[in-house]
């Protein structure tokens, strides 16, 4: 049997930076209300949603994604020139071919870097982040470019009261570099493939539909247990935790996850859903970014980060913040 | 379980999960109608209710559960 050599590559990865792109146009509940049957106290109190983003025309999802990728690589001190690879989690491509990320890397001035798409749901950053991480690991990449991008306003019916009032558009993306101190914690991932017509474009169809409560039954119930098992794979307990930021879907879930794991007063929990709505794979970077942005989290703070939707997919990892 | 020991049970979850005062559990009482109780609050008082009492409501039986009076059945025949 012939053993083939590998490469060596770097005890950890850290991250350096973020960026983020939010849609120009802001969407509050009192214009949704004009448009259908619902209203802002409805709104705020099943989902937390006040107000979200819907991109133009013009906002696609390549040029979110170049926007908060450029961003990420201004605050990290990198140029695009070095980065070895670039992922873009999406679940909301305007077309199947080809994947996005080959061309965001060209528009970013990146040089020929391993690049794809990654569709694991609103998990997709997370998986992404970790994918990337253990590439860094394993000596396959040594500058890592991870995007979360989203416009899933194309595939919302934008006049029913059950999705358009939850889903939203941006993007949201971090850079990764080789790091001798590891500070991206090993992902705990997975999937209930079982639940994957819960959140789907059924078939002939063109918008997506949640089925809600199941969604929420299996958020509420089956994800802590991943939330306490990265901690404990990342060496750090619940009072280690600076900053919690699940994916937004819904901030009674995300209020609920709190409580549950017993973070400590002073730990800071992302509620970006509220100003963002639920932008699938960049949420979790688009809160961290708000987060770093308003000076609520700051360098060297534990975050516990955790991904979860359409699959049905989860993955939960804790990072260092940069 | 008794049925008494049953709207007991299930008036100290409404209390818990959607602040509904225990004497206003009463089985004519509708969920939505009468306690305020919204879809998703369904979902916590059904994960309550398996932990509470090992009765599992499935989320298309869950729908079927109008009133406090339904939740004392659906647990005692599942009981």
């Amino acid at each position: 049997m012939t053993a083939l050599q590998l490469t060596t590559g770097a005890p950890g990865a850290r991250i350096l930076g973020f960026g983020s792109y939010r849609p120009r146009r802001r969407v509050t509940n009192a214009e949704l209300a004009e448009r259908m049957d619902t209203n802002d106290e409805w709104i705020q109190s099943r989902v937390g949603i006040a107000e979200r983003r819907w991109a133009d025309d013009d906002e696609t999802l390549v040029e979110m994604s170049v926007a908060a990728g450029g961003k990420a690589l201004a605050a990290s001190g990198l140029d695009a020139a070095e980065m070895d690879l670039v992922l873009l989690a999406t679940t909301s491509p305007p077309t199947a071919i080809p994947g996005l990320a080959p061309r965001v890397a060209h528009q970013l001035g990146a040089l020929r870097p391993g690049a794809f798409d990654l569709n694991a749901g609103c998990a997709g950053w997370c998986y992404a982040l970790s994918a990337a991480a253990d590439a860094i690991r394993a000596g396959t990449a040594r500058n890592a470019l991870v995007i979360g991008g989203e416009k899933l306003t194309q595939y919302t019916d934008l006049d029913d009261r059950a999705t358009a009032v939850i889903f939203a558009d941006g993007a949201g993306a971090a850079v990764l570099t080789a790091s001798d101190t590891p500070q991206v914690g090993p992902a705990v991932w997975g999937s209930d493939g079982d639940l994957h017509t819960a959140i789907a474009i059924p078939d002939g169809e063109q918008h997506m539909s949640m089925a809600g409560q199941a969604v929420y039954r299996w958020a509420t119930t089956r994800l802590t247990d991943t939330l306490v098992e990265a901690m404990r794979r990342a060496g750090v307990g619940p009072d280690d935790i600076d900053v919690f930021a699940p994916h937004q879907a819904n901030l009674r879930i995300i209020e609920m996850m709190a409580k549950r794991l017993g973070l400590p007063e002073r730990a800071v929990i992302a509620r970006d859903i509220v100003r963002s709505g639920n932008t699938s794979s960049a949420s979790v970077p688009l809160a961290l970014s708000a987060l770093l942005e308003s000076g609520e989290a700051k360098s060297g703070d534990v975050a516990l980060l955790l991904g979860y939707g359409a699959g049905l997919t989860f993955a939960g990892q804790v990072v260092v913040l940069p | 379980m008794s049925r008494e020991d049953i709207q007991s049970g299930l008036a100290e979850i409404l209390e818990e999960v959607a602040g509904v005062a225990p004497a206003d559990a009463t089985p004519e009482k509708s969920f939505t109608e009468d306690l305020d109780v919204d879809s998703l609050s369904m979902v916590e008082i059904a994960t309550a209710v398996e932990d509470k009492f090992g009765v599992a409501i499935p989320d298309d039986e869950l729908g079927n559960i109008k009133t406090v009076g339904d939740a004392i059945n659906y647990i005692e025949k599942n009981q």
